[in-house]
């Protein structure tokens, strides 16, 4: 197992940082001023540096090195964090991926990175120099400051010093330093690697606060920090004096101050780092524990013994404790994914020359971790699609008496077993004509065929259907939405789209929380019994007989004032068997269209661990998997997206025959 | 395919299918069961229209008969599952493989083997990996390859097999 390797861990560790990096860096270019921001990333280059040396990533701490100086200069003030700045640092930071993870990446195309980042360095400089070094000029005034701060117990251990703190405290001014031991505890207790001495610092300096907060930035989060300026007159330290040099450096103590005990808490967490593979084979346990469950339910079940009665139901109930606590597990939110959009956005506007603004909602909505995966590649699709042929030029838009810049909102939220995402642009919408001259010319539809306004939006999710006028760089490259439709449907989800001329469009897909287990309605037809995923169930209604006996010509029952067709599953399995005297209707939903599913019984719910078929019966459409019920058989999962679309054509079939 | 060696022994678990023995690489061979509830796919090919429950896991069972012209048939007190290991498009797969009856694992030398003539059978050729003379008797060792690449799919009779056997 490679659950060890160094290498492995500092690359995990490395594409953490880069995320952080470059989520502070797009921040940044709309809040340029934010000093945590530019801490944040500065902070996030130099560790990516150390470690990258540490793990013998030379080559990628070398040109880190030269980031990180850049970011130093913005971090000191000298260097405005322009656009141009941050847009150089992300195409360095490309270049560093490449190296973390070893991909080749020439030296020559990063001299080149680092030429660009230099000149751009130079310009921002200029322009921050002309507006903000006069003012240092005149005004540097005197200040004192009183410094308290204290580190927390395991920051020695960690490497943390405070030698260098307080001598680069004094490089910032006149500095009487003073060393709080209240907190030393007697010697037979003392831990001798464990800090508890706190440091009170009187300074005298023309800096402001700023500087004195970046000489902690590498441990800010994790110490007591607390900065006070003083009148001159009473900057004598109270606390009683006790030379530097002769003061232990590590006393242990256990009675910390409750303020860091509770930070120190906050920061080690309890948190596990785990290999995913480890996860999925712990989900296969839990799932072969609920079908072993299921089958001590019905041996229980039919037995008069109480006890085992008892037990089989204390089983089940840990059986489903332990599923859904798995599942959570296995959980990780969707601000994962949405993060890596917003330098997609960035490149998007760059590249097409519109102003996109990039919100997002809902980023802490769970999702399975596989399932998260896999939805990146078509959100990409969607995204692009919605900046490259949603939303207009600024000229166009301004035109049309919309604001300038185009807005794209990723919005996810969970509803039931689903999470529905969304993704609304505010551009020119879905152009219906375009869409039937390009339906026309591709041969999907008739020329004149009469369609309503969703059949003509499904057009767009049809094989080969693509209506960007030209080629650009970014969508329009064959592979369209078909396979973004493919791709949500291999997850059972569904696509919807809806799109108002002149307003905008609105693609929702809805995505089950997990691909490995669901609550299944378990039916029978004929000998077979197959699960229908509950999710996708309506309700369940009976077939009259003169229902049945009508219905040979027209399959079509009257719900509630709706015709819904029906299909009977009996029919399309070719059973043998004779049918039952009462058959039963379940109806089922997939996206707005409903379509009922004739069984011949209606056996109950079924906690469903869904198991992938062979390579064999991947062909057969019907079926999305299986799953072993309480007494070993197999049960066949329904593909209700499959089915409901059969049942649209069998109905559209009738219609043009009457 | 790789040319065959032409030396040598093959180690081969033995079983038959409707009067004729075939054999298959005892390396392949996971398990030998009984008789299993089977659960039948609906819009399957007959080839392999069936899945059952080998501990805990799903796999398709596959009726080699229907590769090879015979009838699928009722089963027996004798009829058993062979359930072998196979790369099925690139991925390592469990897959059933029905039998009427098996028997025990034997050494075929290469020495008596022979490529499938490519007339006068009534079977696909391709579906043939070679042919063992064993006692005035025929094995065939089929080509799984092919045959699951086909799925099963065979092509119409030309001459019964006893033919050439004679």
């Amino acid at each position: 197992m490679s659950a060890q390797d160094p290498v492995e861990i500092f690359r995990q560790e490395a594409q953490e940082l880069f995320e952080s990096i470059e989520q502070g860096l797009l921040d940044l270019a709309h809040r340029p001023g934010d000093r945590d921001l530019v801490d944040a990333v500065f902070r996030g280059l130099h560790t990516l540096k150390g470690s990258g040396a540490m793990f013998g990533f030379d080559a990628l701490a070398a040109f880190t090195h030269h980031c990180e100086t850049a970011f130093d200069r913005v971090r000191r003030g000298e260097v405005a964090a322009t656009s141009a700045l941050v847009g150089a640092v992300l195409a360095c930071q490309d270049h560093m991926r490449a190296l973390a993870e070893g991909r080749p990446a020439s030296e020559a195309a990063g001299d080149l990175l680092l030429a660009e980042l230099h000149r751009v360095v130079q310009s921002a400089g200029q322009a921050a120099s002309l507006g903000a070094a006069p003012a240092e000029a005149t005004a540097a005034p005197l200040h004192t400051w009183r410094v308290k701060f204290s580190l927390p117990a395991d920051a020695l251990i960690n490497g943390t010093r405070p030698l260098p703190l307080l001598d680069e405290l004094r490089e910032l001014g006149d500095c009487r330093v003073t060393v709080v031991t209240d907190k030393v505890p007697d010697f037979d207790v003392l831990v001798a690697t464990e800090c508890h001495l706190a440091w009170d610092v009187t300074l005298v300096t023309p800096h402001g606060r700023d500087a004195i907060e970046d000489v902690f930035i590498f441990v800010i989060d994790d110490m007591t920090l607390d900065i006070q300026e003083v009148a001159e007159a009473e900057a004598a330290p109270a606390a009683a004096e006790v030379a530097l040099a002769a003061a232990p450096q590590a006393v242990g103590a256990n009675d910390e101050a409750p303020a860091a005990e509770g930070r120190h808490a906050k920061v080690s967490g309890d948190t596990v780092r785990v290999p995913a593979e480890r996860l999925d084979e712990m989900m296969d346990r839990v799932g072969e524990l609920v079908i072993a469950q299921s089958r001590l339910k019905q041996l229980a079940a039919s037995s008069s013994d109480i006890a085992l009665r008892a037990v089989a139901e204390e089983i089940e109930r840990l059986a489903a404790e332990m599923r859904d606590t798995m599942m959570v597990v296995r959980m990780v939110p969707i601000a994962q994914l949405f993060g890596r959009f917003r330098r997609l956005i960035h490149d998007l506007a760059r590249d097409t020359g519109k102003t996109i603004e990039l919100s997002t909602e809902g980023e802490t909505t769970e999702l399975d971790k596989t399932v998260i995966e896999r939805l990146a590649d078509p959100l990409i699709h969607l995204i692009r699609n919605a900046a490259d042929h949603g939303l207009e030029t600024p000229e166009q838009r301004l035109a049309a008496g919309k604001p300038q810049t185009g807005h794209v909102v990723l919005a996810a939220r969970q509803s039931g077993a689903e999470v529905v995402i969304t993704i609304t642009d505010d551009g020119r919408g879905v152009d219906r004509d375009r869409v039937r001259a390009k339906a026309e010319e591709n041969g999907l539809i008739q020329p004149g065929q009469v369609l309503n306004d969703n059949e003509l939006l499904q057009l767009i999710f049809a094989p080969g259907f693509s209506t960007a006028a030209a080629i650009t760089n970014l969508s329009g490259r064959g592979v369209g939405m078909d396979v973004v439709k493919r791709t949500i449907e291999g997850l059972r989800g569904a696509i919807e789209l809806t799109s108002t001329p002149g307003e905008g469009s609105v693609v929702s897909l809805r995505i089950p929380l997990t691909l490995a287990i669901i609550d299944g309605l378990l039916v029978r037809v004929g000998a077979g019994r197959y699960v229908i995923p509950l999710s996708s169930v309506e309700e369940c209604v009976e077939l009259s007989v003169e229902q049945d006996i009508r219905s040979t010509g027209r399959s079509l029952i009257t719900l509630r004032d709706q015709l819904v067709p029906f299909i009977r599953l009996r029919q399309m399995f070719s059973t043998a068997q004779a049918p039952d005297p009462h058959q039963k209707i379940v109806v089922v939903q997939a996206g707005q269209e409903r379509v009922g599913l004739v069984v011949d019984q209606i056996l109950g719910d079924h906690q469903t661990v869904i198991k992938a078929l062979s390579g064999f019966h991947a062909e057969v459409g019907a079926f999305s998997g299986a799953t072993i019920l309480g007494d070993g058989g197999v049960a066949l999962i329904l593909d209700i997206g499959h089915l409901v679309a059969a049942g649209q054509r069998h109905d559209a079939q009738l219609r043009a025959a009457s | 395919m790789n040319p065959e060696p032409l030396t040598g022994l093959i180690e081969a678990l033995t079983f038959d299918l409707q009067g004729e023995t075939f054999a298959l690489e005892a390396g392949l061979v996971r398990e030998v069961l009984d008789l299993l509830p089977e659960t039948d796919v609906p819009g399957a090919p007959p080839f392999v229209g069936a899945v059952i429950n080998f501990r805990g896991r799903i796999i398709p069972l596959v009726d080699l008969r229907l590769a090879f012209d015979m009838r699928a048939a009722t089963p027996t007190i004798d009829s058993r599952i062979v359930v072998i290991e196979y790369d099925l498009d690139g991925q390592p797969t469990l897959i059933g493989l029905r039998a009427d009856k098996v028997h025990e694992v034997t050494s075929i030398d290469r020495a008596v083997t022979e490529a499938a003539p490519r007339v006068g059978m009534r079977w696909r050729s391709d579906f043939i990996r070679l042919l063992a003379r064993r006692n005035g008797d025929l094995i065939v060792i089929p080509d799984l390859d092919q045959i699951f690449a086909a799925r099963g799919q065979s092509t119409g009779a030309v001459t019964p097999i006893n033919a050439l056997q004679s």
